[in-house]
């Protein structure tokens, strides 16, 4: 390899180029361009339908300069392990890694039963979730993943409703169950703890799952600019807690300062009508519980 | 004395895969076709066939996970049948468009609701817009032969287009028959491997599956398209070169059946073309001028060949396993438009015969000609049952 690149690989971010059409203070933009930096050029990636694909692969562009497939929404999985048996077969596995990575629609709904029967045969992939709560490419509709209470297109608060009714539903958890080597969750706001998750799945072997927090400012009504701090806000009120599952293990990330969930939910256009008129504060209270019992399950906050 | 060994279908049609070397093959149990993939899992465990055997977890998955393997590079293999298709139809559509190779056995059963498990081949019909080649077989010979031909028309750099061989279930798969295949050595000379024009690599990487805009969108199809019409030259060369390495006809666009100065000419696909060469046998023993047309392939349609070979009959009688629901039958249809507005206008009747298992007589093959033979019929059913009391039926 050319010295030049070699020195340019040192950094590579440039595996995911600039120039793509992402919008502003787009957090998932930023989180695969993490990932992929993480991952390094040996590396195949299989990605889903959705922003994420829609941004980058424009033909006859593309930001990739890594391998990158594209099928369709929720066979990724599916994809990822042929590309993986492929590279089984031809004795290529140990050199490079499979990448499988969408959007929480694909992966929660859509897409979940692919990437169980991933798991369970325990092909050797790094199946990465960039979760923003809601079908953003289609424009803002709720999915399995969205938070309780949240605004959607198809979940609107109205008259008799107040948006989502539904939790979200615990993605690391059943991918835990799966018993595979390795779980984690990561946010855009903490990218040194998401490089480190990366590159420690990636040297498993066998099926991983790393789902990250990637805040939506179209879809959730925030200001570009502060993508960072409500990444980090979500994380420092308990209701997206950073943890690793290692062969069954979990370790969290303590929380530095522990915010309430107010804090997080009011300047969000998502969450906007708890905060109308009285204000629904037995609502609040509720979405703070769920924080709680976060903390509390994961020993979030030092004793 | 016929060549070959009396064997299972599904074991012959197994053993000829094994003759391609896939690398990779995907499985997923659906009757009638899940016997071949059985075969195939038993040959794997016993170390005659060294591939990547992936149980997935539905035909979703069987088709995406041989398209990611595919666009990496190597050779695949996946078999399904009836709702199975259905199932990946999406994925199907998907494999053309990305134009990979795949080669896929479809095991014809009828489709639901109501559930029926036995032969008709309404299930690939479903698929004929997808993209993919559909080669149709008559016996487990010329399915096991298709099978190996099905894998150069494929990887042909002029064609890299997904090819579908239709064997219709229960009739094949399940029948033993003699079938002669030919030795490792032999097929590695007609079959050598897959040189895949682009994958992923990332010595060399590409991005596959990028999105088209509205100004790029129609070229892929009419690419695609263009590619289908250039695969019929290639389809019968690939015949001719299997008939020269194995000694036997075996594939190509269609078989003629004692067509010589026939007036009346059958058209139909798959293993019930057996039962009408037995009824234009006796037929021509009483000096009727009856032939036989029996389609192989039917995506890409050969629309001059067709032409060509059919232009001298009055009446050509349309035999099928498929319909069109509120429409006609599929081939029938295609036939009529291959005939429209050209100097030769034989009369082309539609019928429906065969489906969900139903047998396929002589009788009611000998009926359905003489039907055709006296008036147009646009779809009509053979076979019905007559005491039943069904709206239209008995009257």
């Amino acid at each position: 390899m050319p010295e030049l690149v070699k020195e340019r690989d040192k950094y590579a971010d440039h595996l995911l180029c600039s120039g793509h059409t992402a919008c502003p203070g787009c957090g998932q933009s930023l989180a695969a361009r993490l990932v992929v930096r993480a991952a390094g050029r040996n590396v195949i990636i299989v990605n889903s339908t959705g922003c994420l694909e829609i941004f980058t692969s424009k033909y006859p562009e593309s930001a990739w300069e890594v391998p990158w497939l594209h099928s369709l929404f929720q066979n990724t999985a599916a994809v990822a392990s042929g590309v993986e048996a492929a590279l089984s077969a031809l004795g290529r596995l140990e050199k490079v890694r499979v990448i499988a990575q969408g959007g929480d629609g694909s992966t929660f709904d859509i897409g979940f039963g692919a990437i169980s029967g991933m798991f369970e045969r325990g092909h050797d992939i790094l199946y990465v979730c960039y979760d923003n709560e809601a079908y953003m490419n289609t424009g803002i509709q709720r999915s399995g993943s969205t938070p309780t209470y949240a605004r959607t297109t198809t979940s609107p608060p109205g008259k008799v409703s107040l948006g989502n009714l539904r939790p979200k539903k615990d993605l690391p958890q059943i991918a835990a169950a799966h018993g595979i080597p390795y779980v984690a969750v990561a946010s855009v706001g903490y990218p040194m703890d998401l490089d480190r998750k990366v590159r420690k799945a990636l040297s498993i072997r066998g099926p991983k799952y790393v789902q990250i927090h990637v805040p939506c400012p179209l879809g959730w009504g925030t200001d570009p600019s502060r993508t960072i701090d409500y990444a980090r806000l979500a994380v420092n009120t308990g209701l997206y807690p950073l943890y690793e599952v290692e062969d069954g293990v979990t370790k969290a990330l303590r929380i530095p300062r522990r915010a309430p969930v107010e804090e997080y939910l009011k300047g969000q256009v998502r969450f906007r009508h708890l905060f109308e008129g009285a204000g629904r504060k037995e609502e609040i209270a509720e979405i703070q519980k769920v924080a709680d019992r976060n903390i509390e399950r994961y020993g979030l906050i030092a004793e | 004395m016929l060549k070959g060994r009396m064997i299972q279908g599904c074991r012959a049609i197994a053993e000829a895969v094994t003759l391609c070397r896939p690398v990779v093959i995907s499985a997923y149990p659906i009757t009638p076709q899940t016997l071949i993939v059985e075969e195939l899992a038993s040959m794997v465990a016993e170390g005659e066939l060294k591939a990547e055997f992936i149980n997935v977890e539905g035909e979703h998955s069987a088709a995406s996970l041989v398209l990611g393997s595919s666009a990496t590079g190597v050779r695949v293999f996946t078999a399904t049948s009836s709702q199975g298709l259905l199932y990946m139809g999406e994925v199907v559509f998907n494999i053309a468009g990305m134009r990979l190779p795949v080669v896929m056995v479809n095991a014809n059963r009828s489709v639901s609701a109501p559930l029926n498990i036995w032969n008709d081949q309404q299930d690939s019909m479903s698929m004929r817009d997808s993209g993919w080649l559909q080669l149709y077989a008559e016996n487990n010979q010329e399915a096991c032969d298709l099978i190996m031909q099905a894998y150069r028309i494929a990887e042909d750099h002029r064609v890299m287009l997904p090819v579908m061989v239709c064997v219709d279930g229960f009739v094949l798969p399940h029948a033993f028959e003699v079938v002669d295949l030919p030795s490792q050595k032999d097929a590695d000379a007609f079959l050598p491997p897959y040189q895949p024009l682009y994958k992923l690599d990332p010595d060399n990487p590409y991005t596959m599956g990028a999105f088209a805009e509205p100004d790029k969108y129609m070229e892929t199809r009419y690419m695609i398209e263009r590619t289908m019409e250039a695969s019929i030259p290639i389809i019968e060369e690939i015949a001719s070169e299997f008939k020269r390495a194995f000694g036997r006809p075996s594939g190509g666009l269609f078989e003629k059946y004692r067509v010589d100065d026939a007036s009346t000419m059958v058209v139909a696909l798959g293993s019930m073309a057996g039962t009408i060469k037995d009824v234009v046998d006796e037929l021509r023993n009483k000096g009727e001028r009856v032939g036989v047309l029996r389609l192989i392939t039917y995506r890409p349609f050969p629309k001059e060949a067709l032409y060509e070979a059919l232009k001298g009959a009055q009446n050509i009688v349309v035999m099928e396993k498929a319909l069109s629901l509120g429409g006609s039958s599929p081939v029938a249809t295609e036939l009529r438009s291959v005939f429209h507005g050209r100097p030769a206008s034989p009369r082309i009747s539609g019928f429906v015969i065969g489906l969900g298992g139903r047998d396929v007589t002589v009788d009611d093959v000998k009926a359905t000609i003489a039907k055709a033979q006296q008036q147009l019929t646009d779809m009509g059913f053979i076979g019905l049952r007559t005491d039943l009391e069904l709206e239209g039926i008995n009257a």
